[in-house]
């Protein structure tokens, strides 16, 4: 790949898409790489963990069942710590919004142009022109994925609202927190751009972190081959920490909001 | 980088898919395990503690009948031993009766034969006297007429 270095960079952050729109925004773009990396990563640890709870033993656990069990007990402690309420549906969704984002993180360990060399083959094997395959195999890097979580606890959180505090009493407090009823316009901007921060932050702060890192590697990568594998290691090794807090902070996160939800403040 | 709505909208999908399944097929089973483990572990160490109580409870009564044996047997030695001596006591007492008895009758034995013997003599005495008498007098003795003279000379030796 004889590219300039911009062309070099701008190669990797292009997503394997479905259309051809350019927009930041866009309503038409599948962005198909994202979509299945995810849902196959997703697949994956669904897979290990259902397979540990159909062998499940309530007698000495094996070595897998332990580790399962290590997340499983670690997450309830989690929950437990800040939700106070029932934490059938709770519980599981933060394990699973952990092992999903840090598996999602864990793919920008892997090297950058491993998947692009791959995906070029492949898409040159099937006839098109290999310098216009692109693939971004780090789900967490794209706004779409960290978007939809995000979005996907906002949601929850009115959910959680509703049904801790109900319907009224959430508009009651939505009107009159936290400055009392007299100064209702005040309250009600405050709130809403303390809800819209929820998502915004949350979705932001897991891409951003990323996005960083990815582009990190990328700018790694461009360095002449000696050069490489210090930086390579140092950030590597960095990023591991990066990977688990973000994952960890993004469920921490979510238990807080629904927490902050479900209970009157 | 790009943001991409259908894309969202089909992360969101197969997120709440992956809960669901979670919150379903995954996490019921694992807690269940994990709980039921807890409840094996919290009985079984109740039924440990339970065992260790037992043991001290069997170990103190069996000191308990233990030492009452020890009493039991002290006694028993005792009562014995206060009618060993009792036995011994008596047999002396029988004994000692037994002999004063034989004693007793030996002396009457002796003394009987003692008396008869002394009649015996007397009345040998008293036969030889006369025959010798008469072997001095060369004469025939009334020895009816003599007779009180005879007793009376029997009677003193």
């Amino acid at each position: 790949m004889a590219a300039s270095p911009a062309e070099y960079v701008t190669h990797h952050l292009k997503h394997l898409s479905s259309g051809h729109d350019d927009a930041f925004i866009t309503m038409s773009n599948w962005h198909i790489d994202t979509l299945i990396v995810s849902t196959l990563l997703g697949l994956a640890f669904l897979t290990l963990f259902r397979i540990v709870a159909v062998r499940a033993t309530q007698g000495v656990p094996g070595k897998l069942q332990n580790f399962v069990e290590i997340l499983v007990e670690f997450v309830d402690n989690s929950v437990k710590d800040s939700f106070h309420g029932n934490r059938s549906f709770i519980a599981p969704l933060a394990l699973t919004i952990f092992c999903w984002v840090f598996l999602w993180n864990c793919m920008d360990l892997i090297p950058v142009d491993l998947f692009p060399l791959l995906w070029a083959q492949v898409y040159g094997a099937m006839g098109h022109d290999p310098a216009h395959a692109y693939i971004r195999v780090v789900p967490s890097a794209d706004m779409s994925a960290t978007f939809a979580l995000s979005i996907s606890v906002f949601i929850l959180i009115f959910v959680y609202s509703f049904k801790g505090k109900g319907v009224k009493g959430f508009t009651l407090e939505f009107l009159t927190h936290p400055f009392g009823a007299k100064l209702l316009p005040a309250n009600v901007i405050l709130n809403t751009v303390e809800y819209l921060a929820k998502p915004m932050s949350l979705a932001l702060r897991l891409f951003g972190n990323l996005y960083a890192g990815e582009l990190i590697f990328i700018l790694i990568a461009l360095l002449p081959w000696w050069a490489q594998v210090i930086p390579g290691l140092g950030w590597a090794i960095f990023h591991i920490l990066v990977v688990t807090l973000q994952a960890f902070i993004f469920m921490t996160l979510t238990i807080v909001y629904l927490s902050m939800a479900y209970e009157s403040h | 980088m790009q943001a991409s709505i259908p894309s969202i909208v089909g992360q969101m999908i197969v997120f709440i898919a992956f809960v669901l399944f979670t919150m379903k097929y995954v996490w019921p089973p694992i807690t269940a395990a994990m709980e039921a483990r807890r409840q094996r572990i919290a009985d079984g160490l109740a039924a440990a503690e339970r065992g260790a109580k037992a043991l001290q409870d069997a170990s103190s009564k069996s000191d308990q009948a233990l030492a009452e044996a020890r009493t039991q047997a002290q006694d028993i030695l005792s009562a014995a031993n206060k009618q060993a001596t009792q036995i011994v006591e008596q047999a002396k007492g029988t004994a000692q009766t037994e002999a004063d008895r034989i004693v007793a009758k030996a002396q009457d034995d002796v003394s009987r034969e003692v008396a008869r013997a002394r009649e015996e003599l007397r009345k040998q005495v008293g036969e030889l006297a006369v025959i010798g008498a008469s072997k001095i007098l060369k004469r025939e003795i009334d020895a009816k007429a003599h007779a009180d003279v005879l007793s009376d000379l029997a009677a003193r030796v």
